[in-house]
């Protein structure tokens, strides 16, 4: 653990966050200095319990809000421009079929059906999905769905993915596999992930990096790296060093809350 | 399966049969007993017709109703039409400017609950036109739940699709040709199939605040004219095609929101089992 630096500061970074605050309306402060660096081909697991901030600090990292202080930079160019985004639920348009679905973004920067069928074939194929292009969202399963949202995360080639809680919704199983898809999917790809989520072995499993959020008023209180080499399969859910870091990241999440 | 699952179910076929059958069947037995009364007793037709003598007249007065059903009908349509691209309109500019919803829905709230049959006559002073007075009456009260359903529903998407619209630096044209129109689809067919309905009760309000000035001659001219001369049966086939033309109308719009809805919306998804 890098207690001085828990931000995890790298030269090769993507995106810096400097004492992050946001304060709703209401008065409400979700974030509270929040610092962090994203590395670039970096998965990276915020790890935090409900309400402390996760999804406020995602939204601004997306730019679907304004922090109330500090500031988000982009240090190597970029913007949050090319981002992708997947939601809890898996927001999809029920009027529209799934090639419709993963279509959207594409369509909203003005591409066309025609011009934009090869890459949502491509984003399809991705998550396994090439069969279901014509089926309506409510034809199709609950990780299937969450599949499409992935799909449509991907279409546009973002630089940068950040998915919020993406699979706390599905059952375990399901969870599972879409956790080795992810792994396969950033491997394969070479993206950056931000992947926020409540349960401590999904952020072990997953992450290159956690960093652990206190209660609200959200900050980065903790923060390691998972040196395990990929790909990870079911025999790292069962390993020692598994083990080891679920009890460490355990051990930081009790003395954030606490 | 276990032989006790579902002891009351019908095979599909005759469970589809007999839902058309049985209110059929039962609108039979009701016209047959009133038909028997009216013999037994020997009521006079010019306090109750007995419904063969409604259907006789209807036959026989069809040259003059048909042309009044038309009439009516033009009316309820055209008003309805107005409804659903003023209705519509103004619930597209409602969401575009916070303002002008402010300051417009109070008038449509006042043309709401104000009973068309205390309007109605005013229109018909101040609107030279007949025919134009009656379609404005019926517009009125068309025109409301179009509006009210519409503003509902283009404000109901969902907000994380709203949000990823934003991500994806959605226009406010894109917003709403994407997501707020198709989310409001629902909600407009809803109002729409009871503006169908209303739009026939202003034509037909419209038409009898309007009595023998209506040139136009709809049925509802029909039944006052009747009613003078005492022709009770020819009033009856004149109700009868009232509510023909009701049914049918709700009917159409039925038909129309099930096969727009059909694909995804819950309302219009056929379940199994
Ligand atoms: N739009 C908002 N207005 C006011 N308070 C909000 C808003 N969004 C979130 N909050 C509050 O901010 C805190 C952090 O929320 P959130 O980021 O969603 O937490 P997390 O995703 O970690 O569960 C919560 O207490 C929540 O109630
Ligand atoms: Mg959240």
């Amino acid at each position: 653990m890098r207690a001085d630096t828990p931000s995890g500061a790298t030269a090769d970074a993507l995106l810096e966050l400097r004492g992050v605050s946001k304060t709703f309306p209401n008065g409400t402060v979700a974030l509270d200095g929040l610092d962090l660096d994203v590395g670039r081909h970096e998965l990276l697991c915020m790890l935090g319990p409900s309400g402390c901030g996760k999804s406020t600090a995602l939204r601004l990292i997306a730019g679907l809000g304004e922090a109330s202080a500090g500031r988000l930079a982009w240090p190597n160019g970029g913007s949050a421009g090319d981002i992708g985004f997947v939601f809890q639920e898996p927001t999809l348009m029920p009027w529209a079929t799934v090639f419709d679905n993963v279509h959207l973004p594409l369509r909203l920067q003005g591409r066309g059906r025609r011009r934009a069928g090869e890459a949502v074939r491509e984003a399809l194929a991705l998550v396994g999905l090439d069969d279901f292009a014509g089926a309506y969202p409510r034809e199709l399963s609950g990780g299937m769905r969450m599949r499409v949202s992935i799909a449509r995360a991907l279409v546009t080639r973002p630089r940068l993915l950040l998915m919020d809680e993406p699979f706390a919704a599905v059952d375990e199983i399901t969870r599972h596999r879409l956790n080795h898809d992810l792994l396969d999917l950033w491997q394969g790809q070479g993206w950056t992930v931000v992947f926020v989520t409540h349960s401590v072995y999904e952020a072990v499993f997953l992450a290159s990096r956690v960093v652990v959020m206190s209660a609200r008023p959200g900050r980065i209180v903790a923060g390691f790296e998972i040196a395990e080499p990929y790909p990870r399969d079911d025999a790292f859910r069962l390993s020692e060093s598994y083990l080891h870091y679920c009890r460490q990241a355990s051990a930081a999440l009790q003395q954030a809350v606490g | 399966m276990a032989a006790g699952d579902r002891p009351s179910r019908l095979p599909r076929r005759l469970e589809r049969v007999l839902r058309w059958a049985m209110p059929l069947g039962l609108v039979l037995v009701v016209l047959g007993l009133w038909e028997l009364g009216v013999r037994w007793h020997d009521t006079p037709h010019y306090i109750l017709p007995g419904p063969v003598l409604v259907a006789r007249t209807l036959v026989a007065d069809w040259h003059t109703l048909y042309p009044s059903l038309l009439v009516t009908l033009r009316v309820t349509f055209s008003a309805l039409a107005v409804a659903v691209v003023g209705g519509v309109g103004l619930a597209v500019l409602f969401t575009l400017s916070r303002w002008i919803e402010l300051s417009l829905f109070p008038f449509a709230v006042i043309l709401q609950v104000t009973p068309i049959i205390a309007i109605a006559p005013l229109i018909l002073i101040y609107v030279e036109n007949t025919h134009l007075a009656l379609l404005i009456c019926a517009w009125i009260v068309a025109f409301f739940p179009i509006l009210s359903n519409t503003t509902l529903g283009l404000n109901s998407a969902d907000h994380n699709l709203v949000d990823l619209f934003r991500l994806y630096k959605a226009s406010r044209w894109q917003m709403l040709r994407f997501l707020r129109l198709p989310s409001a689809m629902p909600y407009f067919l809803g109002g729409l199939r009871i503006a169908g309905g209303l739009a026939l009760i202003g034509a037909i309000v419209a038409e009898f605040a309007a009595g023998t000035a209506g040139t136009g001659s709809g049925l509802a001219y029909r039944i006052l004219e009747a009613s003078y001369r005492l022709n009770i049966p020819r009033m009856f086939a004149a109700l009868f095609l009232i509510s023909m033309a009701g049914i049918l109308i709700f009917l159409a719009l039925t038909l129309l929101s099930h096969l727009l809805l059909r694909k995804w919306h819950e309302s219009a998804v056929k379940r199994d089992g």
